[in-house]
């Protein structure tokens, strides 16, 4: 890997992490108590199913979390850093939780540190301006450039991402575009202010297996070039052994486990981790034997229940243990963590 | 599933769809597009045949034109039934339609719209057996009950609507209204695609469930190949409009013969530790199938193409049996399959 050598320079860190979502039928506590963080220039995959907080947490790093959505503990810590490749120093230290979600130093971070791509290319545009308008309010925003040299960068990303006679794509409308085309737009506005986190929200989910292989190895390419830190969130496990070198699982709002791509799928160590690739088809595995589900359903958010919150679907629950002690977070060797009742030491 | 019968419960013979082309003042027509274009598959009875492609080849128009939910435009699709024989769908009249539609149901994709959130699960599932005259009244209400038994929910919500479920109850509604006449042919249009995993391995069972129970037959109409092998005896692959390969299951994934499947095969992300793997990537998009290339639609995107490639289109041949193949070099290329 070209980019083991910025190891250890913390990029984010999401200490003990809380948002609930206050609504008149009670409190959901989408994420409660998420502690992870993201090193410079790697990928983070982030899996879980619906309802599991994972696009919550993307929304709580970017303080873009919808009404009645509030943060209401733990911080999210941003270094910055001036000067690049190996000789680059920590300039400062910005805790996201205590800034004003609409004041102007969020607003500076957003789409220039950090940038966001959306599951959904064709909600996520405007459909009444071009591609370009859209891409380069984001680099006049950001950046001090003029207009032409805006339109420059326009082009250049667009080009970069890998969409054919870029300068004329550039003056077209979101709709004029193919899925494909409008991720890779999207792709080039968020890339365009060369932020040091992107956080990409199911990008392929909508696509195609063959253009979202295309997408992948795009979004591979471009780091590698350009040096980002990526949070790649998805339930698809495939994708996240594809593109992920740290994994974290959620379930309802915690992280149940994480570590390094490898042992996720080699050795996986917290049940609903096992149960998740245990109940996905594995391709050239073709059997027509039934496939391991997990029984019943996530849990309604507004109850959830006392204990580690998988007991109650998990095979392996102990009466009297797991639906009674919440499990802390073990490190099973290599910083492979789980939070599981059942692992020695707890 | 694995009975020895493969007595044909649907053949499809060269089914076309074309969507005209209108530009104009006087709305002239300028061409067509070719939305299904020869397309020929059989489907066995309590056999499922897979259906997979991208966006936009044309497997759910195929998928519905079998039902007549749309009208095909030439073809033939031969439904063989236990009281009328063979019938052709396409040529049937209204009557004769009416009668086989009892007998092909179709699952959506989408539990979300494909239920109305103004009727209760008796009255959506009941629906069926109330437009066919099967049932009615306290008759109506333990057939619904039944059913509703069958797909895992409790015949307790019976009168609750539809938006007091989760994504994977409602898809076990619509499979419990599919159901609800017998049908020996189920077309499931991804079944599966807006669920969550957990919840698409416990539907995917119960689809196997039902099919060992009911002897069903289904077309299973998907993206996913992973899934597609895991619920598919037979698979056909479809490109812009055309059927480009068919073959029993085990065959296709081990030994495609279209460039196009090595291609698909290839791009899908596998769950497992990281391997070192030579991907293809298909470069370019799917050709606008009002407007496809010469010769084989797939050669520009092709890395195996010649110069015959541009200028005849293949046709599909059966390369070994069982293995249909419409590529001019399917002899010649060893491609690599799943391993």
């Amino acid at each position: 890997m070209v980019l083991d050598r910025r190891e250890g320079e913390a990029l984010i860190e999401v200490n003990d992490l809380k948002t609930y979502f206050f609504l008149d039928e009670g409190t959901v506590r989408a994420i409660d108590g998420v502690t992870f963080d993201i090193r410079r220039g790697q990928t983070l995959g982030v899996v879980g199913e619906s309802g599991c907080g994972k696009s919550v947490t993307a929304q709580s790093i970017l303080r873009i979390v919808p009404h009645p959505g509030r943060i209401v503990g733990g911080s999210i810590l941003l270094h910055r850093y001036s000067g690049s490749g190996g000789n680059s120093q920590v300039e400062s230290v910005v805790d996201l939780t205590s800034l004003n979600p609409r004041g102007d130093q969020i607003r500076a971070i957003r789409g220039a540190e950090i940038a966001l791509i959306f599951q959904e290319p064709m909600t996520s545009f405007s459909p009444v301006h071009t591609i370009g308008n859209q891409i380069m309010e984001a680099i006049l925003l950001h950046r001090r450039v003029s207009k032409s040299e805006a339109r420059g960068i326009a082009t250049d990303m667009l080009r970069r991402c890998g969409l054919p006679r870029a300068e004329d794509v550039i003056n077209r409308y979101p709709w004029e575009l193919s899925g494909g085309m409008r991720q890779r737009s999207m792709i080039a506005m968020a890339l365009s202010c060369q932020p040091s986190l992107l956080i990409a929200d199911e990008p392929t989910t909508a696509l195609d297996v063959t253009t979202q292989a295309q997408v992948l190895n795009l979004m591979r390419d471009l780091q590698e070039e350009m040096g980002m830190a990526i949070m790649y969130i998805t339930h698809n496990l495939g994708v996240i052994a594809e593109v992920a070198e740290e994994v974290i699982v959620m379930y309802l709002g915690k992280v149940v486990e994480r570590t390094d791509v490898n042992s996720l799928f080699n050795d996986p160590r917290h049940p609903y981790t096992q149960a998740l690739l245990r109940s996905i088809p594995k391709l050239g595995r073709r059997s027509r034997t039934r496939l391991d589900t997990i029984k019943g359903m996530v849990p309604d958010p507004y109850n959830i229940p006392r204990g580690c919150p998988f007991h109650p679907r998990c095979p392996q629950a102990r009466d009297g243990l797991c639906n009674v002690q919440e499990p802390q977070v073990v490190d099973v060797g290599g910083g492979h963590l789980v939070s599981c009742l059942l692992i020695k030491g707890q | 599933m694995a009975s020895d019968e493969s007595k044909p419960l649907l053949e499809v013979r060269n089914l076309r769809k074309y969507y005209p082309i209108r530009k104009g003042f006087q709305k002239r027509m300028v061409g067509y597009t070719k939305a299904v274009d020869g397309v020929s598959f059989v489907v066995p009875e309590g056999r499922t045949m897979g259906l997979v492609g991208e966006s936009g080849c044309g497997k759910t128009t195929t998928a519905r034109c079998i039902l007549r939910a749309i009208e095909p435009d030439g073809g033939e699709v031969i439904f063989h039934d236990q009281q009328l024989g063979a019938v052709d769908v396409v040529s049937a009249d209204k009557k004769t339609l009416h009668q086989l539609r009892r007998n092909m149901q179709m699952i959506f994709q989408d539990p979300y719209s494909s239920l109305n959130p103004r009727m209760t699960l008796l009255d959506i599932v009941g629906e069926p057996l109330v437009v066919n005259n099967v049932a009615k009244g306290r008759e109506l209400e333990d057939r619904v009950a039944e059913l509703l038994r069958l797909v895992g929910l409790r015949p307790e919500y019976m009168r609750r609507y539809p938006h007091a479920f989760s994504g994977g109850q409602r898809q076990r509604i619509g499979i419990a209204r599919a159901l609800a006449l017998n049908p020996r042919l189920v077309v499931a249009d991804e079944p599966v695609s807006a669920l969550d995993v957990s919840i698409q391995a416990q539907t995917l069972n119960l689809l196997q469930d039902l099919q060992e129970q009911f002897h069903l037959s289904y077309i299973f109409v998907a993206h996913d190949l992973s899934v597609v092998e895991h619920v598919s005896d037979a698979v056909a692959v479809m490109y812009v409009g055309k059927l480009v390969e068919t073959a029993e299951t085990d065959e296709f994934y081990l030994h495609p013969r279209h460039p196009y499947t090595e291609a698909l095969l290839s791009a899908v992300p596998r769950a497992e530790a990281r391997v070192q793997k030579e991907r293809i990537i298909l470069t370019g998009e799917v050709p606008d199938p009002a407007n496809p290339p010469s010769g084989c639609c797939f050669h520009p995107r092709c890395r195996y193409a010649e110069a015959i490639c541009s200028q005849e289109e293949p046709s599909l041949r059966e390369i070994e049996p069982g293995h249909f193949v419409a590529c001019h070099f399917a002899d010649e290329l060893t491609l690599k399959g799943v391993a």
